[in-house]
């Protein structure tokens, strides 16, 4: 055994340090499709315990990479160089709840729909819900500024996101940003928030909790073009009407998903929109009115208002089951994640056809077309030779056409591993020059998380490309 | 928008500070001062966003957006950048959310005279580190703010002020997302938007009286307290808080709150990175230094 594991041992013990050719396998990757190398997993209880583990790791010079669920989808989580990772899924205690003022302290490893169950008895929600919420953790939305589909109308995790307890790289232990709205000084928790693990690890948060609202509901549309859905958005959004969700789904998803889960789904039509609105009565009922009136405006087909609380929750089963449903068409997927403006929706989504039919792969497309967060799923059978690099070069183009587009690189997944080498395509030397600076600042060493979303880092190991065999 | 000349004008030795219209303290004194370019760039309704030059004055940002049935959710008075370089929220904050939500994507102008941009210019972007929520209150000394890319949302169709004797602290769980609720210790003002049902609804379903808002607020001193510590304020003073949010409009001036070492010298080693020889915004400090 190394000294390095008998430190980790001496503070956590032998059953919460791991090095077990299994665990090490397991902890080597998140729900990327990429894969690193790890000497040692640790799984600490409390923050005494965490910044002893960053300590060790800094002692002996090696790198340390922060884990939450492990459900991230760019290879933020995945070590490299061996490092040391550190993973919260132990410290799964929400500590208080203050119904009234609607915050709430929380270890990081707390399941994000764990949450919402747990304060649902008091009219209120964590309002961040990503596709993976039965199983992310709060730490991870912490670390990526996780999204979903009702970022549109409440804002993304950084919003809800008040104050965090933080181990710093070098072992410090602070509070960034709290419960009183203006604290003194620069927005720290805002920079924390979506540092992918590189500016420290999360060990307490205070969450802002939203009031569950009075009415909701949630329609399904479809239409016989692409065009005619997005402009229905659109014409949405100018009409002064901000949905609590819209989402899209094209012909080759609608047919996949009602193969999978039977909801009725309009399966000739070339795009569905699934839109929710949520408030109090009159509002609502006119906001529902008025969005039908623009959908018809676009030459919408049918148009199906949930009845009751069972067939919304169908209508949203059938969105979030996408994942599951594709496994029927074939065994593998690559699942991105890139910004386009609105407007561009309709020609950015031709050229995702385009680029995925030259590349011989099927895409299915589900997304929130309220802030034209395309999310493209490739699907592919890894055991046909020289698909992977079809894949990853098909992802690449998909990701340059969302840039071209006055786009961004990502909408929630975060940069990781997997957009790293992408930055240049969205930032200048300069641009990242100042995000470098930020990082120093935070972290001289460069221990935390290394290699990961700046291009060239300066880490405590030396990485200057995505390492060979990362991609599996 | 070209900030070449702004860029020059700041240039990359001298200490220089920025001015925007002084409604926020203005800017240092015996410096050379710099303006940051004015000018709504575009508006695009559909897309939730606006483009202008950080020295655009908000009354007339204000104007372009009510074109559209828009707004920002900044508080009037000023410049954009000075609003977003002191990082102040409008007593709005409970329904819009705060100042730092706003900002998408930032071009400004560093210590040494390069224009960087930070953010993206879509309502969701996770691209990197979070430069622009660093920006937002960091009062011009880590760089000068150019042209800035902002989120907008639409204007409620109805909006209406109401007062009330209730307890606040009893009322605020029992409203649906009002924009904001003021308490002084004896009278709660209460703002309500949406549809016009909805909002009378509300206001006969709770007892609140159409009124105006408070004829001015306390000016000696913001405080920022946790909200749960708002009630203890009686018998402090005069003073109206934003309930809900903690903010407080005070007679006197704050209290002097420690802050952690750890979180100073993280403000030191910012500012070195950022602006090694002091010279933006020379003499501002953000906390007090160790």
């Amino acid at each position: 055994m190394n000294a390095l594991v008998a430190d980790l041992r001496a503070v956590l013990g032998e059953r919460r340090v791991k090095t077990g050719p299994s665990e090490l396998s397991l902890y080597r990757k998140d729900s990327s499709n990429m894969a690193g190398s790890t000497s040692v997993v640790c799984l600490p209880e409390t923050t005494a315990e965490v910044q002893a583990c960053v300590r060790i790791a800094n002692r002996h010079g090696v790198p340390f990479v922060p884990r939450g669920s492990g459900t991230g989808l760019s290879g933020g989580a995945v070590p490299l160089d061996d490092a040391v990772v550190i993973a919260t899924s132990k410290m799964d205690a929400i500590t208080s709840i203050d119904a009234v003022n609607r915050t709430a302290w929380v270890q990081p490893g707390v399941l994000n729909l764990d949450l919402s169950k747990r304060t649902a008895h008091l009219g209120l929600h964590f309002a961040p819900d990503p596709s993976s919420q039965q199983t992310c953790s709060i730490g991870g939305n912490v670390a990526n500024n996780s999204g979903g589909p009702h970022c549109l109308a409440d804002g993304v995790t950084a919003s809800h996101i008040l104050g965090v307890e933080v181990v710093l790289p070098d072992g410090t232990v602070t509070v960034l940003g709290g419960e009183d709205p203006e604290p003194d000084g620069l927005d720290l928790r805002g920079v924390f928030v979506g540092s992918e693990g590189m500016l420290g690890i999360t060990t307490s948060v205070c969450v802002k909790l939203t009031q569950d609202p009075p009415g909701v509901k949630t329609m399904l549309m479809d239409f016989a073009t692409v065009e005619d859905g997005a402009a229905t958005v659109s014409g949405i959004i100018a009409a002064g009407i901000v949905p609590a969700a819209v989402e899209m789904m094209d012909q080759l998803c609608l047919g996949a998903v009602e193969a999978y889960i039977h909801a009725g789904l309009p399966v000739d039509a070339a795009a569905a929109l699934l839109v929710e609105v949520v408030g109090l009565p009159e509002g609502l009922d006119a906001e529902v009115e008025r969005i039908m009136e623009i959908a018809r405006e676009h030459r919408v087909g049918s148009v199906r208002v949930a009845r009751d609380e069972a067939e919304r929750a169908l209508l949203w089963k059938g969105r979030k089951s996408a994942f599951g449903a594709i496994a029927r068409i074939k065994p593998n997927y690559y699942l991105h994640d890139t910004v386009v403006p609105r407007a561009k929706l309709p020609e950015v989504l031709t050229k995702i056809y385009e680029i995925a039919a030259r590349h011989e792969l099927d895409v299915l497309n589900v997304f929130h077309a309220g802030d034209g967060n395309l999310h493209p799923l490739l699907v592919y059978d890894a055991r046909e030779p020289g698909t992977a690099e079809r894949v990853h070069l098909a992802g690449e183009e998909i990701v340059r056409a969302s840039v071209d587009a006055g786009g961004v690189l990502s909408g929630e997944h975060g940069i990781g591993l997997e957009k790293r080498d992408y930055m240049p395509m969205m930032f200048s030397d300069i641009d990242l020059d100042a995000q470098q600076a930020l990082r120093r600042a935070f972290d001289p060493h460069g221990c935390s998380n290394p290699g990961k979303v700046l291009p060239s880092p300066a880490a405590c190991g030396d990485i200057h490309s995505v390492p060979e065999g990362a991609w599996i | 928008m070209d900030l070449s000349e702004f860029a020059n004008d700041i240039g990359d030795e001298r200490p220089v500070s920025i001015a925007g219209m002084g409604t926020r303290g203005g800017p240092v004194d015996g410096v050379h001062t710099v303006m940051a370019p004015s000018g709504v760039e575009w508006v695009q309704p559909d897309e939730m966003t606006v483009r202008c030059g950080a020295g655009t004055p908000l009354d007339e940002l204000d104007a372009a957006l009510a074109v559209h049935g828009q707004s920002v959710a900044i508080p009037p008075s000023g410049t954009v950048g000075g609003a977003l370089a002191v990082g102040q929220s409008g007593i709005r904050r409970l329904g819009y959310g705060p100042v730092r939500d706003v900002l998408l994507q930032a071009q400004y102008v560093d210590a040494r005279a390069r224009v960087v941009k930070a953010g993206g210019p879509t309502v969701k972007n996770v691209s990197g580190f979070d430069l622009c929520r660093l920006l937002v209150g960091s009062r011009g000394t880590l760089g000068f703010l150019g042209d800035v890319i902002l989120r907008t949302r639409p204007r409620a169709g109805f909006e209406q002020w109401f007062t009330t004797d209730a307890d606040p602290f009893e009322l605020f769980p029992k409203l649906y997302r009002p924009t904001s609720v003021l308490w002084d210790g004896h009278q709660t003002w209460v703002l309500l938007e949406g549809h016009e049902r909805d909002v009378t609804g509300q206001a006969t379903r709770h007892g609140l009286h159409a009124g105006e808002p408070p004829a001015a607020l306390p000016s000696g001193g913001r405080w920022s307290l946790p909200p749960s510590e708002l009630h203890e304020l009686v018998g402090s003073g005069s003073f109206v808080a934003e309930i809900g949010v903690g903010i407080v409009h005070h007679e006197h001036p704050a209290p002097v709150k420690p802050v952690d070492a750890a979180v100073v010298e993280l403000h030191r080693r910012l500012k070195h990175e950022f602006d090694p020889t002091g010279r933006l915004n020379p003499g501002v400090e953000l906390v007090p230094s160790a």
